[in-house]
């Protein structure tokens, strides 16, 4: 090997901001219908995914319910249960969002959608944009199985559905932090073992299930001062009355935090995945 | 060796890579002239993935650079990747999708028309042989045919230069030859190639040079036939069932052989080259062995593999790898287990 001529290289013509900002979206749009595919090919997937929260909510509705007393609710424990169920419902939907992209890493398709001329960002936000529907479909259910056992809103239709929103803005924070998971462990039982890790400590020590006043002190440290249970009380508030603003500007404070680090974390491990 | 830029697909040119400790690239020059297939030659850990990774844009080198059609791959990566395409180890193909889906996704991806991409998908299910099963989600398609439709799938976007990683990989015999059709007529249609094996026959079918990498190196290169001159033409093998008779039997057949005999000391196997003599060697060392009252089994004598390659090259045979592949943190061990599973034993 001797003397490569300087390669004579084409100009290179990138295209504009215009064009590539188009691009974006339609890739996005394009990796967003792909995953919907994906589940309603695989109707399994929703189903498991309603299937553990709707457990959760008969065992806690008639097996340990009778004895936990949340008093001052209006309702009862099924009221207080509820907007628990469906945050840590929210919380768990981000197990796919890790899954599926630690699938793709190991089949190699992140490696060929790297090695396409598209761009960089549209398999997150595909991702981020299907998970959102599939959110709403498995919020929406678990609200319907609510109500079949006797959870009732309490606070109008307005906040009802701030409520809703506020769950799928949560669930789609976590589903940044289960992307960064995701591609930076790379592997599918490592992810699901680390989801566990991180999200079990954090919506059962909430305020999801019981009252946090009923926890021994040092524990209550923690649960008060945790996410969770801010957006938790905050959806409670929405559903049931009271007060909302100062839990919701912590969770508001937390979410937009979340996102903050998480996306350009998880854009970053996406394009150096391997 | 091309020494004009302007008629190279890709340059390479002192190309390292470590990951942590392990060099996985200690300093590769290739060459490969448009239109022309190159066959990357080497064992698992070879260096073979982390190349291709790197020319593919996937994974930035530490030191040297690669030119892919004029552009680098570092700072124009943006333009390498509008003139290639990919097909790696496994098919990276979304197997709850049908044929047809994967292909007008990625064609999407390469920002056609919805009309364009559905001909484009069209077009390529014809040409590989995918038209009866282009509307089945691919999970019930066999491996070979998802391997084909993987490389549809790289297709997709007209490339100039394709590289294929290992494309036969844990496919049967059959679903390989198969492959090397559709490879041919690639090459047929202008496409530059650049392959990675671990099969020698493979190498010396389709590509029309080969470099040999071990450890991050480049250890030999040239065509098919100078690698084999290089290793000595055909080669003696045979097993010696009573281990302490195996330096009576080297001893009988060192008139017969060309360089160092390889003895597996495990098996009892003995391995020697002997150049372009066949059948003629075969018979003299039948006499010897029996001359010197050695039984032997399974005498034979056959073409060069890989391990013959390496053996002659580095002196150590081919499983014994050097650093691991290029990846990080070994993250890639369910993958990797895959493509073995699914291999019957065909790696070497």
């Amino acid at each position: 090997m001797t003397a490569v001529a300087e390669p004579v290289a084409p100009p290179v013509s990138e295209p504009g901001l215009i064009t590539r900002t188009g691009w974006s979206v339609s890739d996005t749009l394009t990796i967003t219908r792909r995953n919907l595919l994906v589940w309603m090919r695989v109707p399994a997937y929703i189903v498991f995914t309603v299937i553990q929260p709707i457990m959760f909510v008969l065992m806690f509705r008639y097996v340990f319910g009778g004895a936990i007393p949340v008093p001052g609710i209006k309702g009862g424990y099924v009221n207080y249960l509820m907007p628990g169920i469906i945050g840590q419902t929210a919380a768990f939907a981000c197990f796919g969002t890790a899954i599926a992209l630690a699938q793709e890493l190991q089949k190699g398709v992140i490696d060929r959608l790297r090695s396409m001329p598209m761009s960089r960002s549209a398999v997150l936000a595909g991702r981020l944009v299907a998970d959102t529907a599939r959110i709403a479909v498995t919020v929406l259910i678990i609200v319907g199985v609510g109500y079949a056992v006797g959870f009732r809103f309490e606070n109008g239709i307005v906040p009802a559905i701030a409520m809703v929103l506020l769950a799928m803005v949560f669930a789609l924070a976590f589903c940044c932090i289960a992307a960064y998971t995701g591609l930076a462990i790379g592997d599918e039982e490592s992810v699901q073992a680390f989801g566990l890790i991180w999200l079990f400590p954090l919506t059962f020590v909430s305020s999801a299930f019981v009252p946090i006043a009923t926890m021994p002190g040092w524990l209550q440290a923690f649960a008060n001062n945790q996410p969770v249970t801010y957006v938790i009380d905050t959806m409670r508030a929405l559903a049931l009355g009271g007060a909302v603003q100062a839990n919701l500007l912590k969770s508001l404070a937390w979410l937009v935090g979340i996102f903050v680090v998480f996306a350009p974390l998880s854009v970053r491990a996406y394009k150096r995945a391997s | 060796m091309a020494q004009v830029g302007g008629d190279a697909a890709i340059i390479v040119e002192g190309l390292t890579k470590s990951f942590g400790e392990v060099h996985a690239l200690r300093g590769i020059d290739l060459s490969v002239p448009r239109g022309t297939v190159l066959g990357v030659l080497g064992p698992n850990g070879a260096g073979k993935t982390t190349a291709v990774r790197i020319l593919t844009t996937l994974l930035r080198p530490d030191g040297g650079r690669a030119i892919v059609e004029g552009y680098d791959v570092v700072r124009h990566a943006g333009a390498v990747r509008r003139s290639i395409g990919l097909s790696g180890q496994s098919a990276a193909i979304q197997e709850e999708l049908t044929g047809r889906e994967n292909l007008e996704i990625v064609g999407r991806l390469y920002h056609l028309s919805w009309p364009a991409a559905r001909a484009r998908a069209t077009e390529l299910l014809g040409q590989f042989d995918l038209v009866d099963a282009a509307d089945r989600q691919a999970k019930t398609f066999s491996g070979g045919m998802q391997r084909r439709l993987d490389l549809a799938a790289s297709l997709v976007g007209q490339p100039k230069v394709l590289f294929l990683d290992e494309p036969t990989t844990g496919l049967d015999p059959r679903s390989r030859l198969g492959m090397w059709d559709i490879i041919r007529s690639l090459v047929a249609d202008g496409t530059t190639i650049l392959l990675t094996t671990q099969y020698l026959d493979e190498a010396d079918d389709l590509a029309d040079a080969i470099v040999v990498i071990d450890r991050g190196l480049v250890i030999a290169r040239g065509t098919a036939e100078e690698l084999k001159g290089q290793i000595g033409g055909d080669v003696l093998e045979f097993a010696v069932p009573d281990r302490d008779r195996i330096d009576d039997a080297l001893a009988a057949i060192k008139p017969v052989g060309e360089g160092e005999p390889h003895v597996d000391h495990d098996t009892g196997l003995v391995s020697v080259g002997v150049g372009g003599r066949g059948s003629e060697a075969l018979i003299e060392a039948v006499r010897g062995l029996d001359g010197a009252g050695v039984a032997t089994r399974g005498l034979s004598l056959r073409r060069p593999s890989l391990d013959d390659v390496f053996l002659a090259l580095t002196g150590h045979a081919a499983e014994e790898t050097g650093p691991p592949e290029g990846r990080r943190r070994g993250r890639r061990k369910g993958r990797r287990a895959g493509a073995e599973g699914a291999g019957n034993g065909r790696k070497s």
